[in-house]
């Protein structure tokens, strides 16, 4: 029990991810700043955003909204986002508990924020906010159909097990998922799917700042916002964390492997970075052609090349 | 105490409000934006919603209807909340201050924590305005 909960709060739970996923915010940030020569925020920049809003600024709340699950909602999101981080890192670091990585489970795990932002958005009474959610629920409806996709197809490249340690060892023995031609055709549409989960442009169209003025999250203000961003941070680490064990041959904390595990979520946010800095907000129903279309022809080819051995 | 303070002075996300504005100090914020300046060095970000702000940037005459709007946005920000007045509309009303729409300089309606005077003032200006704002907290901090 008290180990749970040191995996929970402690390591690779609640702490190490909120560290870890500010670190990774910081480089997205400098990176965005070199893109567009400029010199950037300081390094300790997202702690001292995340303290400020949590120490230091009053929490309003909306006056015409639903007071309950608009303070849940970012708690319960920072709450998902900890069991899948903490769900996916557990099997990936060799701990052995008794779960093996149930990759569905961490599916509908990694959906809990995007929709616990919906509904804090709902709650709030804020039209602006209103039509985030609707945006973002559309976004949702889009990508989780790809994103289930790749993963079945993962799976269906190794071995189908939908147990993460079967997954880890068939890539430990064949080689990585991404080595192959049909690996690369999946890896394609899986970084476009975590970037329209992290809410990063071309797929920030829910809190679109210019529009609907951060659309989801306009009302939330002081610790309520904190918690928001530290789910943010956390999904920054747990989503190419994923990534990494899906097609990467995953994470491992000995020796020289250390640095090729850090190397990997690095590569992965620095691709997202820069999707994310060469490319304009897309509107949701350019979105939803994106994926329902171009990205699902992308994995069914892929499937067809599984099939053929490829 | 002093380590609120301290987070605080390092992030610093900006608002802006324009008033009845002849769009110049708009520019000349956005400016500050811009690689040459780059704001986001300090730890500032500008924000699409109030709730999120801990600086409120106002440029601009401000007429009856702005006076208003000023106000209700000042409710609604969740202290504390430093306000800056921005060019000479912002400080003084400049050559607007005479006229019938007119309702007071910013600092009549609501506190004023700075002024950057100038029309517009220059981007070199308002940093030099903001990294007074930032040392203005810290003797405050020491006198307290």
């Amino acid at each position: 029990m008290l180990k749970d909960l040191f995996y929970f709060l402690v390591y690779p739970g609640l702490l190490f991810a909120g560290v870890a996923g500010g670190f990774l915010s910081w480089f997205d940030r400098k990176i965005t700043a070199m893109v567009q020569f400029r010199k950037g925020p300081p390094l300790l920049q997202p702690y001292y955003d995340f303290l400020k809003l949590l120490l230091v600024k009053e929490t309003i709340l909306p006056a015409n909204g639903s007071r309950g699950m608009f303070l849940l909602a970012p708690v319960l999101a920072v709450f998902g986002a900890t069991v899948a981080c903490v769900l996916i890192l557990l099997p990936m670091l060799g701990f052995h508990t008794g779960f093996s990585g149930d990759l569905i489970v961490i599916f509908y795990l990694l959906a809990i924020p995007s929709l616990m932002y919906i509904l804090g958005a709902v709650s709030s009474g804020n039209p602006l906010a209103a039509v985030g959610a609707s945006r973002e629920i559309k976004l949702i409806l889009s990508y989780e159909l790809t994103f289930l996709l790749v993963v079945a197809g993962v799976i269906l490249k190794s071995g189908m097990s939908i147990r993460m340690t079967d997954l880890l060892m068939t890539q430990e023995t064949g080689g990585a998922v991404i080595g192959s031609v049909s690996g690369i055709l999946l890896f394609i549409p899986a970084v476009f799917c975590i970037q329209a989960k992290l809410g990063l442009i071309p797929f920030d169209m829910a809190e679109a700042e210019t529009e609907i003025n951060h659309g989801c999250f306009i009302e939330y203000s002081g610790i309520c916002y904190a918690l928001i961003k530290l789910s943010k941070y956390i999904l920054l680490l747990t989503l190419p964390a994923f990534l990494a064990a899906l097609f990467m041959n995953g994470l491992h904390w000995d020796g020289i492997h250390i640095l090729w595990s850090v190397l990997k979520i690095l590569g992965v946010v620095l691709l997202l970075t820069l999707i994310r800095n060469t490319n304009p907000r897309l509107k949701i129903h350019q979105a939803m052609k994106f994926f329902f279309l171009y990205m699902n022809l992308l994995v069914i080819i892929a499937y067809i090349l599984i099939a053929l051995g490829i | 105490m002093a380590f609120k303070d301290f987070i605080f002075r390092k992030s610093l996300w900006l608002f802006h409000f324009g008033g009845a504005s002849c769009n110049n100090c708009d520019i000349e914020i956005l400016d500050c934006l811009t690689p040459r300046y780059d704001v986001e060095r300090f730890g500032m970000l500008l924000v699409g919603s109030i709730r999120h702000a801990d600086v409120l940037l106002v440029n601009g005459s401000i007429n009856h209807k702005d006076k208003e709007r000023l106000l209700e946005l000042y409710r609604q920000a969740p202290k504390p909340i430093l306000v800056v007045a921005i060019g000479a509309c912002g400080c003084t009303g400049g050559i607007f201050a005479g006229g019938y729409p007119f309702a007071g300089p910013v600092d009549q309606i609501i506190p004023v924590d700075a002024y950057i005077p100038g029309c517009p003032p220059k981007p070199e200006a308002i940093l030099s305005g903001i990294v007074q704002l930032i040392e203005k907290k810290k003797t405050e901090k020491a006198h307290a």
